[in-house]
This record gives structure tokens, C-alpha cells and sequence, in this order.
């Protein structure tokens, strides 16, 4: 016989799905929201998520060259889509060295330190943002308004939704006059991080993922659902001092981080009723630290805290096994 | 429609073949039988080196109560027992015979006529299925003689015919139903008879509207047998999910059997079988073959003697393509990768499949990502991932508590995962070991 055969077990063919197909579309569905984030900060925005994305591909690409000298794995577009998480949880006036600093603590400690892509227990853009929040608490917390197409670090910065729903919760009820319309919180036209104002970039982002079937429902609909559940609730008991449940659906970090961030594969559980769970987590947690913490934005952090429960949720949460009912 | 409920996955269908009508292959100049073409003890050979045999004649007899006959399926002399590569890959004990002519055993009934009715009682039938050499055709090879006297606690209602076909690229069934319509309907009967029941379903596939028509019209005026269709989804002709598709209910894990919520599954090749073996006398010595494979010049449905060559199969569909990577008995989700094509056409061979080496070789493995669709893919509700992680770190402990012994070996986990991990290949390994742990702690008790 002339061919040489290969000689492996079933199943013999595959679907043809790839780490780098998801990652792609990833990015792709990432490009609406930063279409926005131009519209509105202009070449701010540009800056700061190209100084991100370079940034995070040179630490991946030094880490794994030189100091493991291993194959490099920029390829996959896992540090891409980092770099671009990262930049969109950043004021589009962030001075260039902290985006590196930032780059470099979520691809260095949030992900290599791990062993790479896959054993990172937590989101690394996650890891870099918070920690930047901490260590620039000004600079992270004062974010340009938007309609500022030529500025970059001269940009103005003004109150931010997230800052008035605080004002007014805390009892400054004045400050709801200034709350900005349902509409333009909904289109972007608001001050944020650069990645996160347009609600409807972000939500065409999260059509694009489920089209492409890179995730399910369960996450973000769960955090959506709980955040309306339990703001609503609020608003329901005394609606001089809670905002309308809209207000917080379209505001601060949440659709980008129940969208982009929370539905990170490596850091979110395995399991349909896992992802639920984690789900109300996330929202419940949000919730808590927007009303009663001292960031008037919890995001971050409860994305973050349950990273760390996703082992535990993956050990409690298993799927239903054919049969298991009738046993 | 009708479906499973848990995970599967929808592979490329490539039913090259769904109107190539069945050809008879000529016969082989020596045909070679292994001894172990079904689940259980190996047959025992009955004939010796120099014995001349006739088409039909018997020449091994079962080895145990779940074992089966193995008839010649060629006249001839008996040229030599010995041993052959199979398509386990490993070297098993074989009679070889040598062609001569083409004489039948005289109590098979050649004609081409349709046979309505038996006055053969039930014992008489199961005894006529078991000499017959009768296993499941639809690859697992089970002994069909065993599967129709199910343990007699449980009590079976429903007879279900698996004519899904879910595997990508076999037409062998689809075909068979088309040419053989009359013979399956009365195949059911016969069965439905050994069983004492009165209630069977065709599980067809939507994929073959013109076999589900015509089954249709067919039993149109016969009571009791119903035709159907089924959502396409891969693994569906699974037992188990076969079973929840058409009556909703699920097997328990292992060691339960079909039997515990009611049913016999049977293949409708079988099917064809029993009526063959009831109503014509004659043993399973021939089976229809799909030849098929992208590059292949011509694709084809074969009616093959066993024990013919893989070769002459190949030769017949234009010869093996020169971009061949992979020669598989069987489909590309569940079937066996061959060494060569010197491998003789067994009871399970429902396919030969030649995958182009782009195709076959696999991709280098990556981290496992935790994208979960393994989770999403499989159709036991398993986790894949950590079974081939425990796997991997030898934790038997936690794949036995995480229901490795239910997986079903259907390939959804590893043919969905973007890292390209071996996630079968790791469970097969466990399953193995955990199979062994449980075996060893019940022989203790």
C-alpha cells in the first residue's frame, strides 16, 4: 500500500471551532462599543485602547519569549482582546504610563503568572483595571464627558451618571435634575470609562456573541435580571431616593461587564445552572456596592469576587446526567 | 419533532450516497472470518482445514450463552485457521476459505418472493435468530438473540426500530428501507411477536423524506407499527436517546437496561435479518456496506458477502484516493480506524469511510480554555473536561462520583472542542479503569 494511514480513535471529524474563531469574533463584537466610544471621546478613546492592546501584546509576547521560551502565543487573541477589555474600563484620558502599568499587571500577575490562557483564575483586564483603580484612585475616577473629539489629556471631565445615582441615593435628591435622558444613556452620549457608555454598541456586541454561539444567554440575562429585580424593587419601596431600574441597566460599567467581562470562558463556571448562580452573584454583589459602598461603581469588583467562587459553583452546580431523574 | 433532550452536536451530514441504489459486489477469492464479530465470548470454529463448505454453512458456533454463530458466506475449502488484524487492530483468530463456485446450503430460500407468515412459535423464532448468527448491525454487535428475552421483571411495551442513521456520511439503512420495505415491516412483526407486544416505532431521521414516506404508506393499513420522523441531531441513534426521542423516557445509568423503562431498541439492518433468517432460513452472512469518503470516484452502496476484503470494496469505488489520510469501518464519529485494507467485511462493518489527510490528522492539543461546550455537547450531561482532567491526574475517584461509566463513547465532546483536546481518548482511558474498580469491588462483596 502506498498511503501512510493515521491511526487515532473516534471521533474522526471535527466541527471545525478553534480558540482563535472565538477570540475573533470576540473582537469583533467589541468593535460597535469602540465605533461609540470614538463618536463620543474621540481620538482619546483611539489612544488609550491602542497604547492598551500594544501593551498587553508585548508583555505576553516578552513573557512567554524570553522569560519562559516558550512558542508565543499572541496568535490566539486572547492579549488582544485584554488589551481592549482593559482600555474600555479606562477614562479616555488616562495618561499613557498607567495604561501601561495596567497592561502589564493584568498580562504579567492577572494571566501569566497563572500558566497563560486557560488558568487564570481571574478576568486579567479585571485585575489591571482594579488595580490601577486603586493605585490612581483620581485619575481612575474622574472621566472626560463626552462631544471632545480632539482632546486627550486636556479633556473635560464631569459627573458621571454612576456619580449622581450615588448623590441622590445618599440623599442630595437636587442632583436627579441632572441626571442625563434615558435616551442618551441608552446611545452613550454620557461621561464613563471609554468602553462602556453606549448601551446599544454593547448590546449589539452581545447579539453578535449568541449569533455566533461564542456564548449563551445565561450570564448576562441573569445579571440583567437581577440588577432590574432588585434596583426595581428600590425604586418601587422609595423612588425620590432609587432611580428607575433603567438608569442602572444603562449606566456605569454593567452591560460591558455582563457582556464582555462576566462571560470571560476561563473565569466563569462550566455549567448552565452555574452560569445562573454566578449570574445573580455578579448582579446581587453590583447592586450592594453601587447603593451601599464606597465606589459608586461595583462592577469590578463583583465580577471579580465571584472569579474566585466559579470553583465552588462549578463543584456544587452540576449538569443535569441523563437518566438522574428516574433513578 | 421529536427529539433527545440533553447536549448533541449537528455534524457536516455528507450523505454522499443516499441515491446510489444497492449493488452486489462480486465475490472475493478467499474470505476470511474472524471468530469475534460480537459483544461476549469468541465463537468456537466446527469446521477444520480441508473441510469444504457451502454458502450458509456454519463454521463456528457460539462460545457462551452471549455469544454467536458465524456462517460461511461462500462455497469453498477451508484453507486455514489463523489469525487476522480486525478492525480492534489487534491480531484474533480467523477461519479462511477459499472460494470455489457459489453453492448455497439447500434449505435457504432463494427466491426473490415475499414470505408473509410463519406458523414458527416464539421459541422457535429466538432459536432460528440465534442460529442465524444474528447481532445488532448497527455496529455495537450485541447478540440480537439475547436483547429479544429481556430479564423477565421488566415489562416492555414499546418496540423501537433505530433507522436514524445519525452517522454523517452511512447510507446503508437509508437504502435499505427504500429497497427493502415489505421485509422490515415483516421483520417488526416477527419481532413483536417474540416480544408479545403490539406497539413498535420506526425512529427515522428527517434527513429521509422518501424513506419516511414510504414507510409510511406502507404500514399505512397495518396496526400497531408507527413511522417517526425525528429532528436531526447527532448522536440520536444512541440507544438512550433514541429511547427518550421517541417515548420521553430515560434509561438510568448503568447498569440499567432499555428494558427497565419498557423498550427494545433494534437496528432496522437487524430487522432485515431476522425477516431473512425467519421467513427465508438464512444466516446473516451478507450485509450492505457504504463505500464512501469525499475523494472518493465512486461512492457506493454494496450488499457484501462477509469476509470479503476491505480491498475489493475500495477497488469497486474507484480504488483508494490518493489523498487518503484515514481508512475507517464505520462512521467518522464512532467507527474504527483500519490498519490497512486487508480487513475482512464483518457483521459491524455498516461503512467504510476514507477521510483525506487534511482532514485526518488532528490539530496540536491547547489548554482547555473552559469555554464549556463540551458541557453544552454532550448528551449524557456529562462534563468532559473534568473527566479528562481527572482523568489525566489518575483521579478515578472523581470520575466514577462524576458518572464516567454513563458516557456513551459518542464523540460530541471531542469533535465541538476549540482547543482540539483528546477528551475521549482520556475518558475511554478512565471508563476503562473505573469499569475495572467497580468490577473488582463487586466480586468482593
Amino acid at each position: 500500500m502506498a498511503q501512510k494511514l493515521y491511526i487515532t480513535t473516534s471521533p474522526h471529524v471535527h466541527c471545525g471551532d478553534t480558540i482563535e474563531r472565538n477570540m475573533r469574533w470576540v473582537i469583533v463584537a467589541l468593535m460597535p462599543a469602540l465605533i461609540a466610544s470614538f463618536i463620543y471621546f474621540g481620538v482619546g478613546s483611539l489612544i488609550v485602547t491602542a497604547t492598551s492592546v500594544a501593551s498587553c501584546l508585548f508583555f505576553e509576547w516578552f513573557i512567554t519569549r524570553v522569560f519562559l521560551k516558550k512558542p508565543s502565543t499572541l496568535a490566539d487573541g486572547s492579549a488582544i482582546i485584554t488589551g481592549i477589555l482593559l482600555a474600555f474600563n479606562l477614562p479616555s484620558n488616562l495618561p499613557l504610563y498607567m495604561i501601561v502599568v495596567g497592561a502589564l499587571v493584568a498580562i504579567g500577575i492577572g494571566k501569566m503568572a497563572f500558566g497563560g490562557l486557560g488558568n487564570n483564575p481571574f478576568n486579567p483586564a479585571l485585575v489591571g483595571r482594579v488595580f490601577l483603580l486603586i493605585s490612581f484612585p483620581a485619575r481612575m475616577t474622574s472621566w472626560p464627558v463626552p462631544h471632545q473629539m480632539t482632546a486627550y489629556a486636556d479633556a473635560v471631565t464631569g459627573a458621571t451618571p454612576m456619580n449622581l445615582i450615588g448623590q441622590i441615593a445618599g440623599g442630595n435628591t437636587a442632583a436627579a435634575d441632572q441626571l442625563p435622558a434615558l435616551k442618551d444613556l441608552f446611545l452613550g452620549n454620557i461621561g464613563g470609562c471609554l468602553g462602556e457608555v453606549s448601551a446599544l454598541a454593547l448590546l449589539i456586541g452581545l447579539v453578535i456573541l449568541l449569533w455566533r454561539r461564542v456564548i449563551t444567554w445565561h450570564i448576562p440575562v441573569t445579571i440583567f435580571a437581577t440588577v432590574a429585580v432588585l434596583t426595581g424593587l428600590m425604586w418601587l419601596i422609595n423612588p425620590v431616593l432609587y432611580v428607575n431600574p433603567l438608569y442602572h441597566l444603562c449606566s456605569g460599567g454593567l452591560m460591558l461587564g455582563a457582556i464582555f467581562m462576566a462571560t470571560d470562558y476561563v473565569t466563569s463556571p462550566m455549567t448552565p445552572k452555574g452560569m445562573v448562580w454566578y449570574g445573580i452573584g455578579i448582579g446581587f454583589l453590583t447592586v450592594v456596592i453601587r447603593y451601599f459602598g464606597s465606589y459608586p461603581e461595583g462592577m469590578s469588583f463583583a465580577i471579580l469576587l465571584m472569579n474566585a467562587v466559579t470553583p465552588l459553583i462549578n463543584n456544587w452546580c452540576k449538569p443535569k446526567r441523563f437518566g438522574e431523574a428516574v433513578k | 419533532m421529536n427529539t433527545f433532550k440533553i447536549g448533541g452536536v449537528h455534524p457536516e451530514p455528507n450523505k454522499l450516497t443516499a441515491d446510489r441504489k444497492i449493488e452486489t459486489l462480486a465475490l472475493p477469492q478467499q474470505a476470511v472470518f474472524p471468530l469475534s464479530q460480537h459483544i461476549g465470548a469468541p465463537a468456537v470454529p466446527c469446521v477444520q482445514k480441508g473441510d469444504t463448505v457451502r454458502v450458509g454453512t456454519r463454521i463456528a458456533e457460539p462460545g457462551g450463552f452471549m455469544s454467536a454463530s458465524i456462517h460461511s458466506s461462500v462455497s469453498g475449502k477451508v484453507a486455514k485457521i489463523d489469525t487476522v488484524v480486525d478492525a480492534s487492530g489487534l491480531r484474533k483468530p480467523a477461519i479462511f476459505i477459499d472460494v470455489e463456485g457459489d453453492e448455497w446450503e439447500p434449505s435457504i430460500d432463494r427466491s426473490e418472493k415475499l414470505v408473509l407468515q410463519s406458523t414458527k412459535s416464539r421459541e422457535e423464532i429466538i432459536e432460528c435468530i440465534k442460529n442465524a448468527g444474528i447481532v445488532g448491525m448497527g455496529g455495537a454487535c450485541f447478540p440480537t438473540h439475547v436483547k429479544l428475552c429481556p430479564p423477565k421483571e421488566c415489562t416492555i411495551d414499546t418496540l423501537i426500530i433505530n433507522a436514524v442513521e445519525c452517522e454523517p456520511y452511512l447510507t446503508a439503512d437509508h437504502r435499505l428501507m427504500l429497497e427493502h420495505p415489505d421485509e422490515i415491516i415483516i421483520g417488526i412483526k416477527v419481532i413483536l411477536k417474540v416480544l408479545g407486544i403490539d406497539r413498535a416505532v420506526i425512529g427515522v431521521e428527517a434527513n429521509k423524506p422518501d424513506a419516511i414516506e414510504l414507510l409510511k404508506s406502507k404500514t399505512s393499513m397495518v396496526s400497531g407499527i408507527e413511522v417517526m420522523p425525528l429532528q436531526m441531531k447527532y448522536p440520536q441513534g444512541g440507544e438512550k436517546q433514541l429511547i427518550e426521542a421517541v417515548t420521553g423516557r430515560q434509561v438510568p445509568p448503568p447498569p440499567a437496561l432499555p428494558a427497565n423503562v419498557g423498550c427494545v431498541v433494534q437496528n432496522v439492518g437487524t430487522v432485515f435479518a431476522i425477516y431473512e433468517a425467519v421467513m427465508k432460513n438464512k444466516p446473516l452472512f451478507e450485509r450492505i456496506v457504504t463505500v464512501t469518503g469525499k475523494s472518493v470516484k465512486n461512492p457506493c452502496n454494496l450488499r457484501v458477502r462477509m469476509g470479503t476484503p476491505v480491498s475489493q470494496l475500495l477497488e469497486y469505488a474507484g480504488g483508494m484516493p490518493a489523498d487518503t489520510g484515514k481508512l475507517i469501518s464505520g462512521g467518522p464519529m464512532m467507527g474504527r480506524p483500519l490498519l490497512d485494507e486487508t480487513a475482512p467485511v464483518v457483521k459491524g462493518t455498516s461503512g467504510i469511510l476514507l477521510i483525506p489527510e487534511k482532514e485526518a490528522a488532528r490539530r496540536e492539543e491547547r489548554n482547555c480554555i473552559r469555554c464549556a461546550k463540551c458541557v453544552q455537547a454532550c448528551p449524557m450531561g456529562l462534563e468532559p473536561y473534568l473527566l479528562a482532567t481527572a482523568s489525566e491526574s489518575q483521579d478515578w475517584e472523581c470520575a466514577e462520583e462524576n458518572w464516567i461509566m454513563s458516557c456513551i463513547e459518542c464523540g460530541c465532546c471531542q469533535s465541538t472542542c476549540p482547543s482540539r483536546r483528546p477528551l475521549l481518548d482520556w475518558v475511554r482511558l478512565a471508563k476503562n479503569r473505573v469499569g475495572g474498580i467497580i468490577r473488582a469491588r463487586n466480586a468482593k462483596k
